[in-house]
C-alpha cells in the first residue's frame, strides 16, 4: 500500500480520537438531559484559552491541563444551573436558542477578552517516525488520552451507582425518583462530566492548533454531524461515527485537498440522512 | 406504620383524591381495591411523592413525610413498585437491581441484599445479565419487586402488580406477595383483581371516585354483598 495513504489512514484514526471524545460528551448530555449543547465546541474553545493562559502564567502543562478539566467541569454545572435548568420544561426550540445564544456569547466574550489573535501554546512535541510513516506525537498523545477518557467514562457509567443512574434516567425520567435518585443532582453531575470531557479535549487540541475565539466553528459542526450520524444520544454509535468521518476527511484529503474532504464528509452525511435518518446504527 | 389523614391530590385543576384517610399497621398487608379511574394509582403516587400533596397529612412511623420529593421518600423507607413495572428496559436485570439500591443507606448492603433478592427470585439470578426488556411479564414483575426491595424499605407500595399479566402469572405474582410478607415487610397493595388480593391482605379499603367507600378486614369485605356483586361478579 502507498505509504502516504497509510499515513493518511493513521492520521484519520488519531483525529477520530478527540472527535469521538467530544461526541461522547455531547451524546451524554443529550441522552441524559435531553438538551443539545449547541455551544459545546465553544466551551472547548474556552478550555483551550484556560490551558493557554495557565501555561503562559508559568504553570507546568500537566497541572494546567488538570486545572482546566476541573474548571470546565464547574463551568458545565454552571451552564446547567443558569441556562438549562430554567428552560428544562420549555419547547426544544427555546433550548436550542438558549444554548445557541451561549455560543455567540462565548465567541464574542473571548474576542473582547483576548482579541482575534491566533495564540500558540508553544509546546513543541516531536514528530515520530514509525515504519516509514511520520506521526505527530501531539496527535498520538491526544488519541491515547482521548481513549483513556472514553474508557474511564465507560467504566464509570457501568460500574458505579451514579453511572447506573445516569444510564437509567435516559430510559425513564418519570419514575427515577422512586429509585431514590435526585434527578437534579444527576443532571448536574452529567453536566460536569460533559464539561470535564470538553476540558480534556481542550488540553489535547491546544497542543495541535492555535487558539482563537472562533476555533469552535472549525470542529463544532463536525461533532454535531458525528452525533447525528451515530444516532443522537447513542454514545457507542457516535464513537464509531467519529472514526468514520475522520477517515473520510483524512483519506479524502489525501486524494484531493482538505477543503474538498470536508465537502465529501458533509455530502456523505446528507446522503446518509436520507437513507438512515435516525443514524447509521439506529435500532 | 403509615397513616394518611384527609389526603387530597390531583393533576392540574382535576382533583383525583378527596380526603382519603387510611392506616397501614406495621407487619400487615393492606389492600386498596376499586374500579379503573377511582384514584388508586394517584393514591400510590402521592404517598411516594411523585405528585404533590394538595391537602391532609401523611405520617410514617409518627414522622410527617407528606410533600417530600420522591427520592426523599425512598430514604424514609417507602419503596414503590409502579404500575406496569416500569423497569429500565435496556439495563440488565442486575443493573435494575443496582439502581434500586441507590440511596446511601442501601448501597452499603448492596451485595448482601442482592443475594437475598436472588434467593427470593432465583429466576432473576439466571437472567442477571439480560436486558430487563427481554424478560417475560412475570419475570419483569419479579425484577420490579426486587428492585424496590433493594432499597431495604419498611413499607412496600405495589400498584396493580397483576395488571397485564396472564392468569397463570397473576397467581404467581400473588404468591410473591406472600413471600414478601413472610420476610416481615409491611405492604400496601392496590388492585383491580379483588378476589385474589383479598386472599393475601389482612385488611382492605374500597376506593371509588377518589373517596374511601368501605373498609374492613379481608374476610369482612369478602362477605360484603356490595363488593361481591360489584367487584367479584358473584
Amino acid at each position: 500500500m502507498d505509504i502516504y495513504l497509510l499515513e493518511a489512514i493513521v492520521n484519520g484514526i488519531l483525529l477520530g480520537g478527540v472527535l469521538a471524545l467530544l461526541a461522547l460528551g455531547l451524546n451524554l448530555i443529550f441522552g441524559v438531559i435531553d438538551v443539545v449543547w449547541i455551544a459545546y465546541a465553544d466551551i472547548v474553545m474556552c478550555g483551550m484559552y484556560v490551558v493557554y493562559w495557565l501555561h503562559d502564567f508559568g504553570w507546568p502543562l500537566p497541572l494546567a491541563c488538570a486545572a482546566t478539566i476541573v474548571a470546565l467541569a464547574a463551568f458545565g454545572a454552571l451552564i446547567h444551573l443558569l441556562i438549562i435548568e430554567p428552560i428544562l420544561g420549555s419547547a426544544p426550540i427555546n433550548q436550542l436558542l438558549a444554548t445557541g445564544g451561549l455560543l455567540f456569547f462565548l465567541q464574542s466574550f473571548a474576542t473582547l477578552l483576548f482579541g482575534t489573535d491566533f495564540l500558540n501554546i508553544g509546546v513543541r512535541l516531536p514528530i515520530i517516525e514509525f515504519g516509514g510513516i511520520y506521526i505527530s506525537f501531539a496527535r498520538l498523545l491526544a488519541f491515547a488520552l482521548a481513549l483513556v477518557g472514553a474508557v474511564a467514562l465507560y467504566f464509570f457509567l457501568r460500574r458505579t451507582f451514579i453511572g447506573t443512574a445516569i444510564r437509567a434516567i435516559a430510559q425513564d425520567r418519570d419514575i427515577i425518583g422512586l429509585m431514590g435518585v435526585d434527578q437534579r443532582r444527576i443532571y448536574i453531575i452529567t453536566s460536569m462530566i460533559g464539561g470535564a470531557l470538553a476540558g480534556l479535549a481542550a488540553c489535547l487540541l491546544v497542543l495541535q492548533y492555535d487558539v482563537h475565539p472562533f476555533i469552535g466553528n472549525t470542529f463544532g459542526p463536525l461533532i454535531f454531524m458525528i452525533c447525528v450520524l451515530g444516532g443522537l444520544g447513542d454514545m457507542i454509535g457516535g464513537f464509531i461515527a467519529a472514526f468514520v468521518i475522520s477517515q473520510i476527511i483524512s483519506i479524502g484529503g489525501y486524494y484531493s485537498n482538505t477543503e474538498l474532504s470536508y465537502v465529501l464528509a458533509f455530502t456523505f452525511f446528507i446522503v446518509l440522512m436520507f437513507v438512515r435518518p435516525r443514524g447509521i446504527f439506529a435500532r | 406504620m403509615l397513616s394518611l389523614a384527609a389526603v387530597s391530590a390531583g393533576y392540574g385543576s382535576m382533583r383525583a383524591l378527596f380526603d382519603v384517610s387510611l392506616e397501614v399497621p406495621a407487619g400487615e398487608a393492606v389492600g386498596v381495591i376499586g374500579p379503573n379511574g377511582a384514584g388508586k394509582t394517584t393514591l400510590m403516587r402521592v404517598i411516594s411523592g411523585l405528585i404533590p400533596l394538595r391537602g391532609g397529612a401523611i405520617t410514617l412511623e409518627g414522622r410527617s413525610v407528606g410533600g417530600l420529593a420522591a427520592h426523599r421518600m425512598v430514604e424514609q423507607g417507602i419503596a414503590h413498585v409502579p404500575e406496569n413495572r416500569r423497569l429500565f428496559p435496556r439495563l440488565t436485570v442486575e443493573d435494575n437491581l443496582r439502581i434500586g439500591a441507590f440511596i446511601p443507606q442501601a448501597r452499603a448492603y448492596f451485595a448482601e441484599q442482592l443475594d437475598r433478592i436472588y434467593a427470593l427470585f432465583p429466576r432473576l439470578k439466571e437472567r442477571r445479565d439480560q436486558p430487563a426488556g427481554t424478560l417475560s411479564g412475570g419475570e419483569q414483575q419479579m425484577c420490579a419487586i426486587g428492585r424496590a426491595l433493594m432499597s431495604r424499605p419498611k413499607l412496600l407500595l405495589m400498584d396493580e402488580p397483576s395488571a397485564g399479566l396472564a392468569p397463570l402469572v397473576v397467581a404467581q405474582v400473588f404468591e410473591f406477595v406472600h413471600r414478601i410478607r413472610a420476610e416481615g415487610l409491611t405492604v400496601l397493595i392496590v388492585e383491580q383483581n379483588v378476589q385474589q388480593v383479598l386472599d393475601v391482605v389482612d385488611r382492605a379499603y374500597l376506593l371509588e371516585v377518589g373517596c374511601i367507600k368501605l373498609s374492613g378486614t379481608a374476610a369482612e369485605l369478602k362477605g360484603n354483598d356490595f363488593i361481591r356483586k360489584s367487584y367479584m361478579g358473584l
